[in-house]
């Protein structure tokens, strides 16, 4: 798969040792190919060993290395998971006084032929993009655009999806202006009174309040690659250990992986990447998405409104560790 | 040279005069003499404490600790803690530069505090409420599990009982060292004010210096009547953090309480010695009679 995308997938570091074994082979095929020699059984050999590798290297990712798949440039975003998973997007623009936030999009789509309110962050694949919606790193307003959907798919019956994938919210003189702080408590504090089923998933960075901010659901889910933490590794190794080289045991320390948050049942499900990542075969990524989504709007289908807010009160009532 | 630079220019002068004798201070004298970090005035501790910690000369709001406020507002022999038994662990086994249980063992030595919020019940003027106090001085007032789940507990008791709640933020935000559990806290006691909300309960937040970040974003900014304190710094990302991202200065008063006041983020500000009468007011007005 590599070698059929190399040209615009960005390799990274760890993953460079997968790239050479593939050049190897490709130079075997072409010296059996111009000798008229067999290497078959070679050429098979190797691909099984690099088949072996790769599956090996990616199931035993470090908490950094996870990271950098999470904030790969080509990672599929908000309007692709959109695009493979729902029929009939609408997007919905605006929070009514005065902004439309790039960096937080929604709409009404259909998925699987049911109706839901999906919102996510979005990011950018280009630098156009990525200045249109802040990297993915919305204002208060964003937030608030998003409240009024939620707010719209709870008096009309839809249950909400929401795709998380950001560095943050945004730490801007306007931003602090116009309530970045308030805009996140109060989501936080409506999205427990949504008569809807919520599902959240984290499709790439969730960082901090900004990630939590659409996040308060029935479930939350994760990728396999994704993360989910208080504060990027980066902010936390800057502050802590005062050198923000420390990232990578930033990292470690903070727990930020899908399994460490099975642990604490800060996550529900972590949901299977295609090998070496989302941005590999995005439909594929798309389709185990799907799946596990549909899942989770089946289980809490028949829930009363009043079933849902206690089950999401209790669910988050839960969580913290303590001794007593 | 202007008039205002020569002001200015005699200013520093005097502020590095002060910084110069402040070296030569005996350490007993600075038992008995507090500088204001504001005017840089050299103030007798005694005063200032019967001030209730703030500066005569400039009104500035010194810290005060958890127990300080709590004697500040609530009727005198009425205060009853809650919730004492919740202590803190170390679910992640976190290590910086130092394991995060030594930390906990230094902020309680430091302060004699379990954890930087205590919560409990008690009257202002005869008016039974249900309080949290945070205290900066134990790591940074910063939310991990126990401070998350005191402050529910008490919202869960004050809506049980019925009666109005009050917070008092003090915070630097999430606590780093408990990751993603400490962000989980800030939905915790969101979802608990909600609760609030959906029973009518009053509940009111008062934003002290400082307070920042997932305590801002949650429970700290959900007051149906928020005040600040005066002079409090009150924002969600730290000003550091902003100059570094726009990559330029910020005014001198950003994120102040005076600041917020002026974008319409609060509802008013209010002095310290006349904290106690204004809640007392603002809970007397929203109690049936």
């Amino acid at each position: 798969m590599i070698e059929a995308e190399n040209k615009k997938v960005q390799i990274l570091d760890f993953e460079k040792p997968i790239y050479k074994m593939q050049e190897k082979i490709e130079e075997l095929k072409k010296i059996s190919m111009d000798t008229n020699m067999n290497y078959n059984s070679e050429i098979e050999t190797l691909e099984k060993q690099t088949d072996e590798y790769k599956k090996e290297l990616y199931e035993n990712l470090e908490p950094y290395q996870k990271l950098q798949i999470a904030r790969h440039p080509m990672r599929p975003n908000f309007y692709d998971y959109v695009h493979f998973m729902t029929e009939d997007f609408i997007e919905l623009h605006g929070d009514r006084e005065g902004t439309d936030d790039k960096a937080i999009a929604g709409g009404v789509a259909r998925i699987n032929g049911i109706p839901v309110m999906i919102i996510g962050t979005v990011k950018g694949k280009t630098t156009k993009e990525n200045l249109e919606c802040n990297f993915g790193m919305p204002q208060p307003q964003g937030y608030r655009k998003a409240l009024r959907l939620f707010e719209h798919a709870s008096r009309f019956n839809l249950p909400i999806i929401t795709l998380i994938d950001t560095m943050g919210a945004y730490p801007g003189i306007k931003a602090e202006e116009t309530g970045q702080g308030i805009a996140i408590a109060v989501n936080l504090k409506e999205m427990a009174k949504l008569d809807v089923p919520v599902i959240s998933v984290i499709t790439g960075e969730g960082c901090s309040g900004g990630a939590l901010g659409l996040a308060v659901s029935d479930k939350v889910m994760i990728l396999e690659h994704a993360y989910y933490t208080v504060i990027s590794p980066e902010g936390c190794a800057s502050i802590l250990w005062r050198d923000a080289a420390m990232a990578n045991k930033a990292a470690n320390a903070l727990k930020i992986t899908g399994d460490d948050l099975l642990k604490f049942k800060i996550v529900d499900e972590v949901i299977k990447e295609p090998i070496g990542g989302a941005h590999y075969d995005p439909e594929l990524m798309a389709n185990n998405l799907k799946d596990s989504l549909l899942r989770a709007l089946d289980e809490f289908k028949d829930m009363t409104p009043a079933e849902l807010k206690n089950h999401r009160y209790n669910k988050f009532r839960e969580l913290g560790v303590f001794a007593q | 040279m202007s008039l205002t630079d020569w002001f200015n220019k005699r200013k520093q002068e005097q502020k590095q005069a002060l910084r110069e004798n402040e070296i030569n201070i005996d350490d007993s004298i600075g038992k008995l003499w507090s500088l204001c970090y504001n005017c840089n005035s050299q103030l007798p501790k005694k005063d200032l404490e019967h001030n209730l910690m703030v500066c005569p000369n400039c009104d500035y709001h010194f810290r005060i600790s958890a127990r300080e406020r709590i004697k500040l507002v609530i009727d005198e022999g009425t205060f009853e803690e809650k919730f004492a038994n919740i202590k803190g662990v170390d679910p992640l086994d976190f290590v910086d530069t130092k394991p995060y249980y030594k930390r906990q063992e230094e902020a309680h030595t430091k302060t004699g505090l379990d954890e930087a919020v205590i919560v409990g019940v008690g009257n202002i003027d005869g008016q039974r409420v249900a309080v949290a106090v945070m205290d900066f001085e134990y790591m940074g007032g910063s939310m991990g599990s126990v401070v998350g789940e005191k402050v529910t507990r008490i919202m869960e008791l004050a809506l049980q009982e019925k009666i109005p709640m009050i917070a008092f933020t003090a915070s630097g935000g999430a606590r780093m060292q408990e990751s993603a559990l400490s962000l989980m806290q800030m939905a915790k006691t969101s979802c608990a004010v909600a609760r609030l909300n959906e029973a009518k309960i009053l509940y009111i937040t008062v934003l002290c210096e400082p307070t920042f970040g997932g305590v801002t974003a949650s429970f700290g900014t959900l007051g149906d009547i928020m005040i600040a304190e005066k002079g409090a710094r009150i924002g969600f990302a730290g000003r550091r953090v902003i100059e570094q991202t726009i990559k330029q200065k910020l005014p001198a008063d950003f994120q102040t309480a005076e600041y917020l006041l002026k974008y319409g983020q609060i509802d008013f500000i209010v002095e310290r010695k006349e904290m106690k009468e204004k809640l007392s007011k603002l809970i007397s007005m929203h109690t049936k009679k």
